[in-house]
């Protein structure tokens, strides 16, 4: 009998997730990973991960809810059934992760300890520490070591995914990869491929990403075929420390355990903020959102931290744009709870934030978009398990997972949401992908002709000597760092068509520009400069991905935002006035959504990514217009509701 | 004249080649640390002499401490080069910033070093919870203060600090290092973990495991993330005594 092999390109926790799963159903796997898979991006999550527990179904929280909060912070644009069936599986994941051994905080009575986290109102939030991510990226970790010692995993580390083999029928049967050491090509023949290879936040420049998430896989699989989606949505986190390298994170957490954000009321208050009274400083989100306060959704978060400090002119600094986030207030148990970005912003700041307020702003944080990815529904409206479909990419045999998919943050990434969506998308693909072998058994990759993959391999062996050898006048950091300067002024909190269209003209010059990038290293040997110089042609790729969806959608939703399109709300006065107000803001927002509510889909051509939409399945939880702390949100609702229940389309 | 930052960079082409030494400058800012340093002259390609030259190779990561890609001898001593604050080493150590790569591991190239024997010993003493199956089973319940003495040891990001630091480490003992005996302690600490705590103990008494400790101490000192190692090796050495007599009563 053959043996069938599964490839898993990425080692953080979706595609550490996916793999101890595939070894478990007795399928063979090998991880390819640019990093060793314990050093992966996932270590950078912080606060926690989202499930409905014990406690939080005692104050009338139930999966649906979850599930509700979750489409509702993202603006309705994901597909609802794979949202419900993350979060009918929160609970069993968190449970899991408990058994592998992750160290989650606990009550004195020895339960799980849970936090708030944004966008919601229930405790919903596991946590250990304030290192979460890395603690369940190390348990996983040590699962898969685990196979490995076993010989059912084979790891590659130090391994770059070049792109999938796809054989006469398209259907994908294995991948390039390069070792960044040696600098060898060569093919993996495999019977299926999971790109679990993160997001794309250096396309930005600075961001609070990890060095090696330039989303370069997921261009070199959208050359290849695959169709990417949603690419214009990209969180940007409302609290991370500037930095001359990147923006550090700085967790949701720290508000989920009280911290408060302000500013002096007074522009250009010099004082010690410590000095400056309670009467004399603005709680701005507490002000605005009384009930979510500073928890509200992380689109809102960063809108308003923005509009403080570039439209009101309260930053805190003299040249720069920053706010307060201050945690001083809290008692030490709380600042122990916190302790692993407590030293963050210590180490990098010199200032101890258990005593002076933080300064933090905005920055990149997570794409929402990313690789489109089928999914096939149960009847009961969540996933249909174990269905060779779900998370399976345009080519046949390709799939992605974790944030490189698109599948399950719509318009904005509820916190404490992606390690759930990227451990659950990772663990419920296996069963998928066990099928998908089973059938593809007719066609095994190794029964392939060996021509297919070596004649792959050649291809891709000579794009890196050309580039290697390649004289040429333009520094490929240099035009990095440009890239990431427009798409950073232009298509990220605030969104102006003009403003985008300048950034395109940029991107024709870049990528005038990239032909001539020069190599400074002709070496056969751990290449950094050449390796880094081809993914800036994928960033490329997909910032022109990004950029040009952003133009396309003219309207306001989640993290997307272009002013010149947004609907005012209604500002409130007597209940009359209100009301009507109300229902022209209802029917706004109706036909906005009758226009945008749908999803994007890139697909590449030669000629740059081609735009065509997707309806979205909403069919378990009708849309309704976010009122996070709007005057009179219940008259809204209430105006809304009236609305749906008269049928027909709505009036223009 | 523009205020620079120099740094002397410790380079080797290949694990076979011979190592030297080059200097860069780049122009200061303030808040920059030795990976914005390290960027800068990646785009600039050449020495502060003016040669062209091909750029350095190091490994980076989270940049916020937490992966433990960046970790190298920075001014002497082993840490991470994303922490490593321009500003702070330039007061403390005068104007030369000094880079080099670790020197228990094998070079790659430049600053980049192979830590493989770190998770090849992780594998030897077996630091993972040997669950039954990935299904949905009740979880262990475990005390406030177990989790609280367990969570420092699970954030060593297999760094290797503490093995650039111990003078134990070396080709002749063949020493696994502090970060892997602290890890087996973690998993006995485990309710599920326990049950292989005696694969752990035998692994540990084994060459190059806890005997070799010289108890130098270094190993605490340097961790970035003040994990309390020795007092992991003070515990694993009681534990394999208590191991060795019971192993040899029952004989």
């Amino acid at each position: 009998m053959v043996e069938q092999r599964v490839i898993v390109v990425g080692g953080g926790l979706a595609g550490l997730s996916a793999t101890m799963k595939l070894a478990e159903l007795g399928r063979p796997v090998d991880l390819l990973s640019l990093v060793p898979v314990k050093r992966s991006h996932s270590v950078c999550a912080q606060g926690g991960i989202n499930a409905v527990n014990a406690i939080t179904r005692q104050e009338g929280d139930n999966e649906y809810r979850h599930f509700d909060d979750t489409v509702y912070g993202g603006d309705f644009l994901q597909h609802q059934p794979p949202v419900k069936e993350m979060c009918d599986w929160g609970p069993r994941i968190v449970d899991l992760m408990d058994r592998l051994g992750v160290m989650f905080n606990r009550t004195p009575e020895g339960f799980r300890d849970q936090r708030r986290f944004g966008g919601t109102l229930f405790r919903r939030t596991a946590f250990a520490g304030a290192t979460t991510g890395q603690q369940l990226l190390y348990t996983l970790d040590e699962q898969v070591r685990r196979w490995e010692v076993m010989g059912r995993v084979r790891k590659f580390e130090g391994w770059e995914f070049l792109g999938p083999v796809l054989d006469d029928d398209g259907v994908c049967r294995g991948a390039v990869a390069q070792n960044l050491t040696s600098m060898e090509v060569r093919a993996f023949p495999a019977d299926a491929v999971i790109l679990a290879t993160g997001g794309c936040g250096l396309i930005f420049g600075k961001s609070t990403m990890s060095m090696m998430c330039t989303g370069a896989a997921a261009a070199r699989a959208f050359r290849a075929g695959a169709r990417y989606a949603n690419g214009e949505f990209v969180q940007v986190h409302p609290t991370a420390i500037p930095g001359a390298d990147k923006h550090r994170l700085m967790s949701e957490s720290a508000r989920g355990e009280g911290g408060r954000v302000w500013v002096p009321a007074r522009p250009g208050d010099t004082r010690d903020p410590l000095a400056i009274p309670p009467s004399e400083r603005r709680y701005f989100l507490e002000e605005k959102y009384p009930k979510y306060g500073n928890l509200v959704p992380r689109d809102i978060a960063t809108r308003e931290i923005f509009n403080i400090c570039v439209n009101e002119g309260l930053s805190v600094q003299r040249g720069e744009y920053c706010v307060y986030l201050d945690l001083t207030e809290l008692p030490p148990e709380r600042h122990r709870k916190l302790e692993g970005i407590l030293e963050i912003y210590q180490k990098f700041r010199g200032v101890d934030p258990r005593t002076v307020p933080m300064k933090i702003f905005p920055a990149v944080h997570y794409s929402m978009g990313g690789l489109w990815v089928d999914y096939e529904r149960s009847p009961s409206g969540g996933l249909a398990a174990g269905s060779p479909r779900n998370q399976m990419t345009a080519i046949p045999g390709l799939y992605a997972i974790g944030e490189a998919d698109y599948q399950y943050h719509g318009a904005n990434r509820l916190g404490a949401n992606s390690l759930l969506s990227c451990i659950f998308s990772g663990l419920f693909c296996a069963p998928g992908i066990d099928r998908y072998l089973a059938d593809a058994l007719k066609r095994s990759a190794t029964d392939l002709s060996a021509r297919l993959f070596e004649s792959a391999a050649a291809t891709h062996r000579e794009q890196f000597r050309l580039m290697a050898g390649r004289f040429g006048t333009e520094n490929p950091y240099t035009l990095h760092r440009e890239l990431g300067q427009t798409m950073t002024r232009n298509v990220t909190v605030v969104r102006t068509n003009a403003g985008i269209r300048e950034t395109l003209a940029r991107l024709d010059e870049l990528e005038d520009r990239y032909r001539r990038v020069g190599s400074a290293d002709g070496g056969g040997w751990a290449n950094q400069n050449v390796v880094f110089a081809r993914s800036l042609g994928d960033m490329l790729t997909l910032a022109r991905v990004i950029a040009e969806g952003a133009l396309r959608r003219d309207e306001c939703r989640g993290a997307h935002y272009k002013p010149e399109f947004a609907v005012p709300p209604p500002k409130g006065g007597d209940p009359v006035t209100l009301r009507a107000e109300a229902l022209r803001w209802c029917q706004a927002v109706r036909r906005q959504n009758e226009r945008w509510l749908k999803t994007t889909i890139a697909e590449f051509t030669p000629d740059g990514p081609a735009f065509s939409y997707e309806p979205v399945d909403t069919s378990l939880i009708p849309p309704r217009p976010r009122t996070y702390g709007m005057v009179g949100a219940e008259i809204i609702e209430e105006v809304w509701n009236q609305m749906q229940t008269q049928a027909g389309p709505a009036p223009r | 004249m523009e205020r620079t930052v120099t740094l002397q960079i410790r380079r080797q082409d290949r694990p076979d080649g011979p190592s030297y030494w080059q200097r860069f400058e780049i122009p200061y800012q303030p808040q920059l640390n030795v990976i914005s340093c390290l960027q800068a002259i990646a785009e600039l390609g050449r020495t502060a002499d003016g040669e062209r030259v091909a750029p350095v190779a190091w490994e980076c990561g989270c940049l916020e401490e937490v992966c433990g890609s960046c970790t190298m001898v920075i001014n002497g001593r082993v840490r991470q080069a994303c922490t490593a604050l321009v500003d702070e080493l330039l007061a403390a150590d005068g104007e030369v910033i000094r880079l080099e790569p670790m020197t228990k591991f094998p070079v790659v190239r430049d600053l980049v070093v192979d830590r493989g024997r770190m998770f090849e010993a992780l594998k030897r003493v077996r630091a993972w919870v040997p669950v039954d199956g990935y299904y949905d089973l009740p979880t262990p319940r475990i005390e406030q203060a177990a989790q609280q003495e367990s969570y420092p040891l699970t954030r060593c990001m297999t760094c290797g600090c503490c093995l650039e630091a111990c003078p134990q480490v070396n080709e002749h003992t063949g020493f696994i290092g502090a970060a892997a005996i602290s890890q087996a302690m973690l998993f006995n600490q485990h309710p599920v973990g326990r049950t292989e705590a005696e694969a752990r103990y035998r692994a540990l008494m084994a060459k190059g495991g806890i005997g070799e400790c010289g108890n130098a101490q270094n190993c605490v000192k340097v961790c970035p993330k003040n994990i309390p190692l020795t007092d992991s090796i003070a515990r694993a050495g009681r534990a394999l005594t208590f191991y060795a007599i019971k192993h040899y009563l029952d004989k």
